[in-house]
Protein backbone atom coordinates (compact mmCIF):
# COMPACT_ATOMS: atom_id res chain seq x y z
CA UNK A 1 0.00 0.00 0.00
CA UNK A 2 1.11 3.41 -1.09
CA UNK A 3 0.59 5.43 2.45
CA UNK A 4 2.12 8.30 1.23
CA UNK A 5 -1.08 8.46 -1.46
CA UNK A 6 -3.39 7.92 1.61
CA UNK A 7 -2.03 10.27 4.05
CA UNK A 8 -2.86 13.23 1.22
CA UNK A 9 -6.61 11.76 0.83
CA UNK A 10 -6.68 11.54 4.08
CA UNK A 11 -5.63 15.13 4.81
CA UNK A 12 -7.86 16.24 1.31
CA UNK A 13 -11.40 16.36 3.71
CA UNK A 14 -11.89 19.38 5.80
CA UNK A 15 -13.12 17.62 8.42
CA UNK A 16 -10.35 15.40 9.28
CA UNK A 17 -8.05 18.31 8.69
CA UNK A 18 -10.19 19.54 11.80
CA UNK A 19 -9.58 16.77 13.99
CA UNK A 20 -6.29 17.06 13.16
CA UNK A 21 -5.52 20.59 14.60
CA UNK A 22 -8.15 19.37 17.50
CA UNK A 23 -5.44 16.65 18.46
CA UNK A 24 -2.56 19.27 17.68
CA UNK A 25 -3.66 20.55 21.74
CA UNK A 26 -4.10 17.38 23.27
CA UNK A 27 -4.80 13.94 23.02
CA UNK A 28 -8.85 13.22 23.32
CA UNK A 29 -11.29 10.22 23.51
CA UNK A 30 -13.86 10.12 20.27
CA UNK A 31 -16.43 11.36 21.88
CA UNK A 32 -14.54 14.74 23.32
CA UNK A 33 -13.66 14.92 19.44
CA UNK A 34 -17.36 14.38 18.19
CA UNK A 35 -18.72 17.32 20.53
CA UNK A 36 -16.73 19.87 18.47
CA UNK A 37 -18.80 18.84 15.10
CA UNK A 38 -22.53 18.60 13.55
CA UNK A 39 -21.85 15.62 12.54
CA UNK A 40 -23.29 12.58 13.50
CA UNK A 41 -20.80 10.51 15.95
CA UNK A 42 -20.71 7.82 13.02
CA UNK A 43 -19.92 10.07 10.83
CA UNK A 44 -16.38 11.29 13.34
CA UNK A 45 -15.91 7.35 13.90
CA UNK A 46 -15.22 6.85 10.06
CA UNK A 47 -13.16 10.01 9.88
CA UNK A 48 -10.84 9.52 13.06
CA UNK A 49 -10.56 5.99 11.37
CA UNK A 50 -9.08 6.61 7.99
CA UNK A 51 -7.11 9.32 9.87
CA UNK A 52 -5.66 5.96 11.97
CA UNK A 53 -5.49 3.84 9.22
CA UNK A 54 -2.69 5.72 7.85
CA UNK A 55 -0.83 6.52 11.01
CA UNK A 56 -2.13 10.07 11.24
CA UNK A 57 -3.41 9.15 14.63
CA UNK A 58 -2.16 6.86 17.31
CA UNK A 59 -4.35 5.21 19.86
CA UNK A 60 -4.16 4.44 23.24
CA UNK A 61 -5.72 2.89 25.81
CA UNK A 62 -6.29 4.42 29.14
CA UNK A 63 -8.52 2.47 31.38
CA UNK A 64 -11.92 2.07 29.68
CA UNK A 65 -11.24 5.35 27.50
CA UNK A 66 -9.28 4.96 24.32
CA UNK A 67 -7.44 8.54 23.74
CA UNK A 68 -6.04 9.57 20.02
CA UNK A 69 -3.25 11.18 19.96
CA UNK A 70 -1.18 13.05 16.55
CA UNK A 71 1.62 11.00 15.23
CA UNK A 72 4.26 13.66 14.80
CA UNK A 73 6.32 11.72 12.57
CA UNK A 74 3.39 11.42 9.73
CA UNK A 75 2.90 14.84 10.12
CA UNK A 76 5.83 15.98 9.35
CA UNK A 77 5.47 13.76 6.16
CA UNK A 78 2.26 16.05 5.24
CA UNK A 79 4.14 19.45 6.16
CA UNK A 80 7.51 18.97 4.55
CA UNK A 81 5.99 18.29 1.54
CA UNK A 82 2.97 21.10 1.25
CA UNK A 83 4.24 24.03 3.52
CA UNK A 84 7.21 25.24 1.49
CA UNK A 85 4.44 25.32 -1.34
CA UNK A 86 2.41 27.26 0.94
CA UNK A 87 4.90 29.33 2.36
CA UNK A 88 6.42 30.49 -0.70
CA UNK A 89 2.71 31.99 -1.73
CA UNK A 90 2.16 33.40 1.76
CA UNK A 91 5.18 35.55 1.23
CA UNK A 92 4.14 36.76 -2.37
CA UNK A 93 0.78 37.50 -1.17
CA UNK A 94 1.97 39.41 2.29
CA UNK A 95 3.98 41.52 0.29
CA UNK A 96 1.37 41.90 -1.57
CA UNK A 97 -0.66 42.99 1.13
CA UNK A 98 1.34 45.72 2.03
CA UNK A 99 2.84 47.07 -1.21
CA UNK A 100 -0.79 48.05 -2.16
CA UNK A 101 -1.68 49.24 1.56
CA UNK A 102 1.09 51.93 0.48
CA UNK A 103 -0.19 52.04 -2.88
CA UNK A 104 -3.46 53.28 -1.20
CA UNK A 105 -2.51 55.59 1.30
CA UNK A 106 -0.45 57.10 -1.71
CA UNK A 107 -3.12 57.86 -3.91
CA UNK B 1 2.00 35.96 11.30
CA UNK B 2 -1.27 34.99 11.12
CA UNK B 3 -1.34 31.97 8.23
CA UNK B 4 -4.06 33.36 5.78
CA UNK B 5 -2.71 31.38 2.74
CA UNK B 6 -4.33 27.95 1.79
CA UNK B 7 -2.96 25.73 -0.55
CA UNK B 8 -5.45 22.66 -1.25
CA UNK B 9 -3.71 19.56 -3.75
CA UNK B 10 -6.31 16.87 -3.45
CA UNK B 11 -4.56 14.05 -4.20
CA UNK B 12 -5.21 12.13 -7.09
CA UNK B 13 -6.17 15.01 -9.30
CA UNK B 14 -4.64 17.85 -11.29
CA UNK B 15 -5.31 20.58 -9.43
CA UNK B 16 -3.91 22.96 -6.88
CA UNK B 17 -6.05 25.51 -5.24
CA UNK B 18 -4.65 28.13 -3.87
CA UNK B 19 -7.02 31.03 -1.77
CA UNK B 20 -6.13 34.01 0.02
CA UNK B 21 -8.25 37.14 1.78
CA UNK B 22 -7.05 40.44 1.65
CA UNK B 23 -7.89 43.38 3.63
CA UNK B 24 -7.29 45.11 0.26
CA UNK B 25 -10.01 46.64 -2.08
CA UNK B 26 -10.25 44.36 -5.16
CA UNK B 27 -9.45 46.65 -7.66
CA UNK B 28 -6.49 47.00 -5.84
CA UNK B 29 -5.39 43.14 -5.89
CA UNK B 30 -6.81 43.37 -9.55
CA UNK B 31 -3.93 46.05 -9.53
CA UNK B 32 -1.23 43.71 -8.30
CA UNK B 33 -1.60 41.32 -11.06
CA UNK B 34 -1.95 43.52 -14.04
CA UNK B 35 0.93 46.48 -13.50
CA UNK B 36 4.44 45.29 -14.28
CA UNK B 37 6.43 47.74 -11.70
CA UNK B 38 3.78 46.03 -8.76
CA UNK B 39 3.94 42.35 -9.99
CA UNK B 40 7.58 42.80 -10.07
CA UNK B 41 7.85 43.70 -6.89
CA UNK B 42 5.55 40.98 -4.62
CA UNK B 43 6.16 38.37 -7.24
CA UNK B 44 10.28 38.80 -6.67
CA UNK B 45 11.08 38.37 -10.71
CA UNK B 46 11.61 40.94 -13.24
CA UNK B 47 8.83 41.28 -15.51
CA UNK B 48 9.77 41.69 -19.06
CA UNK B 49 6.34 41.36 -20.76
CA UNK B 50 2.62 42.14 -19.55
CA UNK B 51 0.12 42.57 -21.88
CA UNK B 52 -2.66 42.85 -19.79
CA UNK B 53 -5.75 41.94 -22.21
CA UNK B 54 -7.44 39.04 -23.96
CA UNK B 55 -4.89 36.98 -25.96
CA UNK B 56 -2.00 39.14 -24.39
CA UNK B 57 1.46 37.51 -23.49
CA UNK B 58 3.51 37.35 -20.75
CA UNK B 59 7.01 36.38 -19.80
CA UNK B 60 9.12 36.65 -16.08
CA UNK B 61 12.43 36.09 -15.07
CA UNK B 62 14.87 35.91 -12.55
CA UNK B 63 18.65 36.49 -12.42
CA UNK B 64 21.20 35.87 -9.75
CA UNK B 65 23.40 39.21 -8.69
CA UNK B 66 25.71 37.41 -11.67
CA UNK B 67 22.99 37.24 -14.45
CA UNK B 68 22.32 33.81 -14.40
CA UNK B 69 18.61 33.04 -15.34
CA UNK B 70 17.51 30.93 -11.88
CA UNK B 71 13.79 31.27 -13.51
CA UNK B 72 12.08 31.95 -16.36
CA UNK B 73 8.18 31.83 -17.02
CA UNK B 74 5.90 32.77 -19.75
CA UNK B 75 2.24 32.50 -21.05
CA UNK B 76 -0.68 33.83 -22.93
CA UNK B 77 -3.34 35.73 -21.04
CA UNK B 78 -6.68 33.61 -22.65
CA UNK B 79 -9.23 36.09 -20.88
CA UNK B 80 -9.35 39.06 -18.60
CA UNK B 81 -12.14 40.91 -16.98
CA UNK B 82 -11.40 43.74 -14.28
CA UNK B 83 -11.81 42.93 -10.78
CA UNK B 84 -13.35 39.28 -11.41
CA UNK B 85 -10.71 36.95 -13.69
CA UNK B 86 -7.96 36.08 -15.37
CA UNK B 87 -7.27 33.17 -16.96
CA UNK B 88 -4.11 32.02 -18.36
CA UNK B 89 -1.76 29.67 -19.64
CA UNK B 90 1.87 29.44 -17.29
CA UNK B 91 4.86 27.36 -18.35
CA UNK B 92 8.38 27.45 -16.73
CA UNK B 93 11.08 27.02 -19.26
CA UNK B 94 13.83 23.99 -18.72
CA UNK B 95 11.13 22.55 -15.92
CA UNK B 96 9.80 20.03 -17.74
CA UNK B 97 6.25 20.34 -16.64
CA UNK B 98 4.75 21.10 -19.27
CA UNK B 99 2.39 24.19 -19.47
CA UNK B 100 -0.57 24.52 -16.72
CA UNK B 101 -3.68 26.27 -16.93
CA UNK B 102 -4.62 29.09 -14.49
CA UNK B 103 -7.90 30.41 -13.26
CA UNK B 104 -7.22 33.22 -11.24
CA UNK B 105 -10.07 34.73 -9.33
CA UNK B 106 -11.09 38.02 -7.92
CA UNK B 107 -13.95 38.69 -5.46
CA UNK B 108 -14.84 41.56 -3.50
CA UNK B 109 -16.03 40.68 0.46
CA UNK B 110 -16.56 44.01 1.39
CA UNK B 111 -15.63 47.48 0.27
CA UNK B 112 -12.12 46.89 1.78
CA UNK B 113 -11.53 43.16 1.66
CA UNK B 114 -11.12 41.07 -1.33
CA UNK B 115 -10.55 37.13 -2.08
CA UNK B 116 -8.19 35.60 -4.58
CA UNK B 117 -8.45 32.04 -5.89
CA UNK B 118 -6.27 30.45 -7.99
CA UNK B 119 -7.46 27.28 -9.51
CA UNK B 120 -4.18 25.36 -10.92
CA UNK B 121 -4.81 22.70 -13.75
CA UNK B 122 -1.53 20.49 -14.76
CA UNK B 123 -1.66 18.00 -17.81
CA UNK B 124 -1.15 15.37 -15.41
CA UNK B 125 -0.87 14.82 -11.14
CA UNK B 126 2.80 13.85 -11.77
CA UNK B 127 3.41 17.13 -13.16
CA UNK B 128 0.94 18.57 -10.36
CA UNK B 129 3.02 16.76 -7.55
CA UNK B 130 6.43 17.72 -9.35
CA UNK B 131 5.20 21.41 -9.19
CA UNK B 132 4.01 21.22 -5.35
CA UNK B 133 7.44 20.00 -4.71
CA UNK B 134 9.61 22.22 -6.39
CA UNK B 135 9.54 24.87 -3.59
CA UNK B 136 11.07 21.97 -1.21
CA UNK B 137 13.38 21.24 -3.61
CA UNK B 138 14.59 24.53 -4.04
CA UNK B 139 14.32 24.90 0.18
CA UNK B 140 16.91 22.24 0.20
CA UNK B 141 19.19 22.76 -2.97
CA UNK B 142 19.27 26.72 -1.20
CA UNK B 143 19.37 25.79 2.02
CA UNK B 144 17.04 27.82 3.20
CA UNK B 145 16.15 29.39 6.43
CA UNK B 146 13.02 29.05 6.37
CA UNK B 147 13.10 25.31 5.72
CA UNK B 148 14.88 25.02 9.37
CA UNK B 149 12.57 27.25 10.99
CA UNK B 150 9.33 24.58 9.59
CA UNK B 151 11.47 22.05 11.00
CA UNK B 152 12.08 24.14 13.83
CA UNK B 153 8.55 24.78 14.48
CA UNK B 154 8.00 20.54 14.33
CA UNK B 155 9.67 19.55 16.81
Amino acid sequence: MDLRRDIFQAIADPTRRAIITLLAAHAMTPGAIAANFDSTRQTISKHIQILAECELLTQQQNGREIYYHLNPKKMKVIADFIEPFRNMWDDRFNKLETIMKQYKTKK
Amino acid sequence: MERKTKVHAEEGTQNILITREFDLPVELLFKAYTEPDILEQWMGTKVLKLESKKHGAYAFETTDPQGNVLFKAHGTIHDIIADQKIIRTFEMANAGFDVQTEFIEFEALTDNTSKLIIQSVFRSVAYRDAQLKLPFAWGINMAHDRLQQIANALK
